[in-house]
């Protein structure tokens, strides 16, 4: 217990700072008014030069927003938000398509060089074409799709990507170029009402990655979106879509930053994943949204709703996500299990700290036969910190043979934070099977003073310990990915924990 | 919760017309307050996600008839019992001189919360009769048997026994309730419990419930455990169309324990629901949860429990577990395990599994020559065990296993 | 080296040590042995610095510095090692990761350069050859799933890694058979010289056998009751702590 106490206390002393992604670029942006109505969502579509079918489909998701209440099912706490008072479009003045890196505005290439984004990568993001195709170590590079604010910014390796036949562009540009297919898929998993969040996203969504692999590839690098939310009293609400035909495969990642400041920002974000027949697509999120300050001041809501269809037979969508920022975190990402054995997995780290709140966890939908899910949560609670995890396990009754397993694990450092967990299994079919274990408990004094002896300092053993009850889900991101959410786990202990 | 207010209009015109005992005063108005305020619950109440009420506040009930039933009793098990006919306590019948419930005054509404469980609620506004057993300091009290029998001639009844169990510090007592009744009559029994555990005391609470298979069952127990102090519920949910069952309870000393065990054997259009809710108020509490439901037929179980750890309650020990075992294609388990946790140093875990019987370990037994029905019994036998194990005394648990014989017997037939 | 005077010590308001008295100078191994409950795990763990345990009066110094006011992490850099009695599992932990991550930890605080994953894997390999541990243990977590023998061998590659000058040996023998108990001595023996002193907790004789003790001290109710040379054990063994004690 003391050893405990004083590792908190160690903790919350280099605790300020800690978020080092919190600076603000000073860009020259364009803002549509203030505010939320029909002339708002007809702004951002004409912005987008958007087909009316499109338009149409937004007004619609805003009739239905206006007739639906913000939910208050999950264990989060937070004042009401004023949806009057923020800004639905903000993006940076920029010239279409610069062509060295001297075009590009030198604010937003030091955004991220601060960012901690490659030189060479970081040409690529300014939209340098032709910049970083061949990298030199041989190792495939990343594809990038970087999002500042409401808008995609760039996106890297197209030229690459299309030799395959890969589509990897924003939203809004596919819905220029390839409208058949955005008009296909757009809200077939998430529909306009889903919910509050989704039903507000569909109205004003601005940007966000599309991404289609075609039949039979597998797609030859990673792709990823870079999230950046910068300017003052901006929601940001981008819609990600991605459709894997038939036998192909994907890994797709996305990080996420922000500003700190006194005010908090809304994040409501759409993401639709569509895996056809032994279409395979992972999907990995690193989220360091801004949390706020240690009293709690500021920081995003982070509303999101993430839904994959495993239309096709044998297909495969995996979910990894670690959650060390926002000051709220709402979100489920999860699978509908259509196709005859098709998987579903949910791999999550959830961190809250200081005045953090997370409510979030999983949806597996059993309706083919022989489906399969895991799920796998690791919370841990620190500070003030209050973690839930929230999950539905729903076995129908045709999915014969289908088998869950779901392992909820919850780590509390510290007496003032909470740690909860709200299962919910339903199941209709006899030869089906579910299994859920769950577990809370804290650090052993036994393994601190271990380590201690080994010569580790407190916060260096805190670090070590959380990252070994992490490493079932760390070791599911990709290469580069882990390395980053390892450094991210230590730094968000810092800030919070040890 | 925004129920509809009038959905238990039939039930509040009717404690209108009641007369008001003495004891019930208080308890009433809390109870008609609660249920004018909120009604029923429906389904969109969290807490009633899995079990529909609808059919209670939709049914008609009538008050019992006025001549007295002398109906058959089981033979007695323990050293003295209170035998409730048709919803009233009778003294001619009972083995144990009764307690009026004016006397527990003191504890009466005290441990269960109306405004937050309304099936405590209901029985607050509508009670006619109860038991109070009064366990002084030091008595060890043996079996008591609780027993209530709805007769045939009664007819579709609905009766809100208030049931007080009060122990005085290291007092000990054993009670086996057995709930029975007529299969066709479609009668609600809302028995509700309201048990206080002195320091070091010892309350073992065996509950078979076999009401008849039309009935509907509403219960609710509400345990508070003073420190030292051990409350051990088993409930055998294995009668009634539609049966909910609650158990609240709260550990408020040190080093109290708890631990709530039950079976649920729901049959062909029957609707099982077992909802705990376990709050570790003190540190250094164990408390541990087993529950086993078969589901057969067309048939719903549900298991919620819920274990909340306060922030006070340093080096808590909790650990539940549910199982279900699905016979038929047609029959649905839900399950909703919960913990909240707001202490850091505790050992709190759930498990929760739902699946059908091993066919590997069926056909191992038929291999050896068990034909398979017997293979069936045995396995469901074993998985029951694990549950049935926590029952100590081993007259309840002699009653126990003839249930669960009796119920599998008429599941085989 | 090592300096105790007059130890008192209680844990939960129980005394456990009366004023122990004790001298390891540099280069020597010495072996505390006594009875159950004479107050040997307290030892080492109060010369460790793990919590709970009350220092109520007398003194540590080790290296000419106030043992008692380090922190157990200071302590394990100005070169103290504990070889834990019931090694504590770190699940998922890899023990590389631990190992190096420990390392470095320590060279940090001794002003050395740090080791990068390569270097540390050439000097781990080179010294589980010695100690005739398989390679794939450094690639589990740390004492998970380990038998008694390998966490016991696992502790001794640790020691042999950070390269104490002074390793404490709690009940290192315990649960061990004779083949893993000589992989153990031999690795200790292998640090021994000038640099390197060990004191050597253990109930029984035949450890002293393969780590041979420069001098015996026997612990009985919280203090050092005799001392004398490597055949003070071999009497003990034969005579029982209560009529050497005596």
């Amino acid at each position: 217990m003391p050893a405990v106490t004083e590792t908190i206390e160690t903790v919350q002393s280099v605790a300020e700072g800690g978020y080092k992604w919190g600076f603000e670029t000073d860009i020259e942006m364009e803002f549509a008014p203030k505010g939320l109505n029909e002339d708002i969502v007809r702004f951002i579509s004409k912005k987008k030069n958007e087909p009316e079918w499109l338009l149409e489909w937004r007004l619609k998701a805003f009739a239905l927003w206006k007739t639906m209440k913000e939910p208050d099912w999950a264990a989060v706490n937070y004042p009401p938000i004023d949806y009057q008072d923020a800004y639905y479009y903000a993006a940076p003045v920029q010239k279409a398509g610069p062509k060295s890196l001297d075009e590009v505005d030198p604010e937003l290439l030091k955004t991220y060089a601060k960012l901690g984004i490659p030189l060479k990568e970081q040409a690529i993001l300014a939209g340098v074409e032709g910049a970083g195709e061949s990298p030199a170590d041989g190792r495939l590079p990343i594809a990038i799709d970087a999002v500042f604010d409401s808008v995609s910014v760039a996106t890297t390796f197209k030229g690459r990507l299309e030799k395959e036949g890969i589509i990897f562009c924003a939203i809004s540009e596919a819905v220029q170029n390839h409208p058949d297919l955005v008009r296909q898929y757009l809200g077939s998993v998430v529909p306009q009402a889903d919910n509050f969040f989704a039903a507000l996203n569909s109205a004003v969504f601005t940007d966000g990655s599309f991404v289609y692999i075609p039949k039979g590839v597998r797609c030859p690098m990673e792709l990823s979106t870079y999230f950046r939310i910068n300017a003052k009293s901006t929601g940001q609400f981008e819609r990600t879509l991605i459709i894997a035909d038939e036998g192909s495969t994907v890994s797709y990642l996305e990080g996420c930053t922000a500003p700190m400041r006194d005010e908090n920002q809304l994040h409501a974000a759409v993401v639709e994943l569509v895996a056809l027949d032994d279409a395979s697509i992972k999907y990995s999120t690193v989220q360091n949204w801004y949390p706020g300050d240690a009293e709690g001041k500021g920081g995003i809501y982070n509303f999101v709703t993430k839904r994959a269809a495993c239309r096709g037979k044998r297909s495969k969508v995996s979910w990894t996500q670690v959650e060390t920022g926002s000051a709220i975190t709402w979100k489920y990402p999860s699978c509908i299990l259509q196709g005859d054995d098709s998987v579903g997995e949910f791999y999550s780290v959830a961190i809250t700290n200081n005045r953090q709140q997370a409510d979030t966890g999983t949806k597996m939908f059993h309706i083919g036969k022989n489906t399969r899910s895991t799920i796998v949560s690791k919370g841990i609670s620190a500070g003030f910190g209050q973690n839930t995890y929230r999950g539905l396990v729903r076995i129908g009754a045709k999915a014969t043979g289908a088998r869950n397993f779901t392992q909820c694990d919850s780590l509390l450092i510290g007496d003032q934070c909470g740690a909860h967990t709200v299962p919910y299994i339903e199941n209709r079919c006899m030869s089906a099977k579910t299994e859920h274990e769950a577990t809370t408990s804290r650090i052993a004094e036994d393994q601190l003073f271990y380590c201690r002896q080994r010569g580790l300092s407190e916060e260096e053993a805190v670090g070590m310990i959380v990252n070994g009850f992490c490493r079932e889900v760390l070791k599911e991101l990709p290469m580069e990915f882990a390395v980053e959410a390892q450094k991210l786990l230590q730094i968000s202990l810092e800030g919070s924990v040890g | 919760m925004n129920a509809m207010s009038n959905n238990a209009e039939a039930f509040l015109r009717r404690a209108e017309a009641l007369a008001t005992p003495a004891w019930a005063g208080a308890l009433r108005r809390q109870g008609l307050d609660a249920l004018a305020k909120s009604g029923l619950p429906t389904r969109r109440a969290e807490a009633y996600k899995y079990t529909d009420l609808s059919p209670i506040a939709r049914a008609e009930f009538g008050a019992a008839p006025a001549a007295l039933a002398r109906p058959a009793l089981p033979a007695p098990r323990g050293r003295a019992r209170l035998v409730f006919v048709d919803g009233l306590l009778r003294a001619d019948l009972s083995t144990l001189p009764p307690r009026p419930l004016s006397d527990a005054a003191a504890v009466l509404g005290t441990v269960e919360n109306s405004a937050v469980t309304p099936v405590a609620a209901l029985n607050a506004a509508l009670a006619e009769d109860g038991m109070f057993l009064d366990i002084p300091a030091g008595e060890q009290a043996g079996l008591i048997e609780l027993v209530s029998i709805v007769t045939e001639a009664a007819g579709p009844i609905a009766f809100h026994p208030r049931h007080v169990l009060r122990l005085g510090q290291g007092a000990s007592v054993t009670l086996l309730e057995t709930c029975q009744g007529p299969d066709g009559v479609a009668y609600l029994h809302n028995p509700v419990f309201e048990v206080v555990v002195g320091e070091g005391a010892t309350c073992a609470h065996t509950r078979i419930q076999q009401e008849g298979g039309s009935a509907y069952f509403l219960s609710s127990v509400h345990a508070r455990i003073a420190a030292g102090g051990t409350y051990d519920n088993f409930t055998l949910n294995a009668g009634a169309k539609l049966a909910r069952n609650e158990i609240h309870a709260a550990l408020e000393g040190p080093k109290a324990a708890c631990h709530m065990n039950g079976a649920q054997l729901v049959g062909d259009g029957r609707h099982a629901d077992s909802t705990t809710f376990l709050h570790h108020a003190a540190p250094d509490c164990a408390s541990r949860q087993t529950y086993k439901t078969v589901l057969a037929g067309r048939s719903r179980g549900v298991f919620q429990g819920k274990i909340l750890v306060s922030q006070a309650a340093q080096r808590t020990d909790g650990y539940q577990m549910n199982q279900a075992l699905l016979l038929s294609e047609d029959a649905e388990m839900d399950a909703k395990p919960q913990l909240e946790i707001y202490a850091d140093d505790v050992k709190c875990s759930h498990g929760a599994t739902v699946g059908a019987l091993d066919e590997a370990q069926l056909f191992y037994l038929r291999s050896r020559g068990i034909p398979e029905k017997e293979a069936r019994a045995m396995l469901v036998q074993a998985f029951l065990t694990e549950a049935v194990d926590g029952v100590a005394d081993e007259t309840c648990r002699a009653a126990l296993d003839e249930a669960v014989m009796g119920w599998w017997r008429e599941m085989a037939a | 080296m090592l300096k105790i005077e007059g130890l008192t010590a209680e844990i939960d308001g129980k005394q456990i040590l009366k004023g122990l008295d004790l001298e390891v100078p540099a280069g020597e191994v010495h072996a505390i042995m006594g009875p159950n409950g004479a107050g040997k795990s307290t030892l080492s763990y109060v010369l460790s610095g793990r919590e709970g345990y009350e220092i109520t009066g007398g003194s540590v110094t080790f290296h000419g510095k106030d043992l008692l006011a380090m922190e157990p992490e200071e302590r394990a850099a100005t070169g103290l090692f504990l070889a834990f009695q019931y090694p504590v599992e770190l699940p998922g932990v890899g023990n590389a990761t631990f190992l190096r991550t420990a390392l470095n930890a320590i060279r940090r605080q001794r002003g050395e350069p740090e080791l990068d994953a390569m270097q540390f894997l050439k000097l781990a390999r080179g010294r589980m050859k010695e100690l005739s541990m398989p390679e794939d243990m450094l690639k589990r977590g740390v004492n998970v799933g380990f038998s008694g023998g390998e966490k016991k061998r696992n502790e001794v590659l640790q020691m042999a890694l950070l390269n104490p000058s002074l390793a404490i040996l709690d009940e290192t023998d315990s649960g061990l058979d004779i083949d893993a108990l000589k992989i153990v001595s031999d690795g200790v023996n292998a640090l021994r010289g000038p640099g390197f002193s060990a004191l050597v907790i253990t109930h029984y004789q035949r450890l002293l056998n393969y780590i041979v003790p420069d001098r015996v001290h026997v612990l009985v109710n919280g203090r050092i009751v005799k001392s004398g040379g490597k055949e003070l054990a071999l009497e003990l063994e034969a005579h029982g702590y209560a009529e050497v004690a005596a």
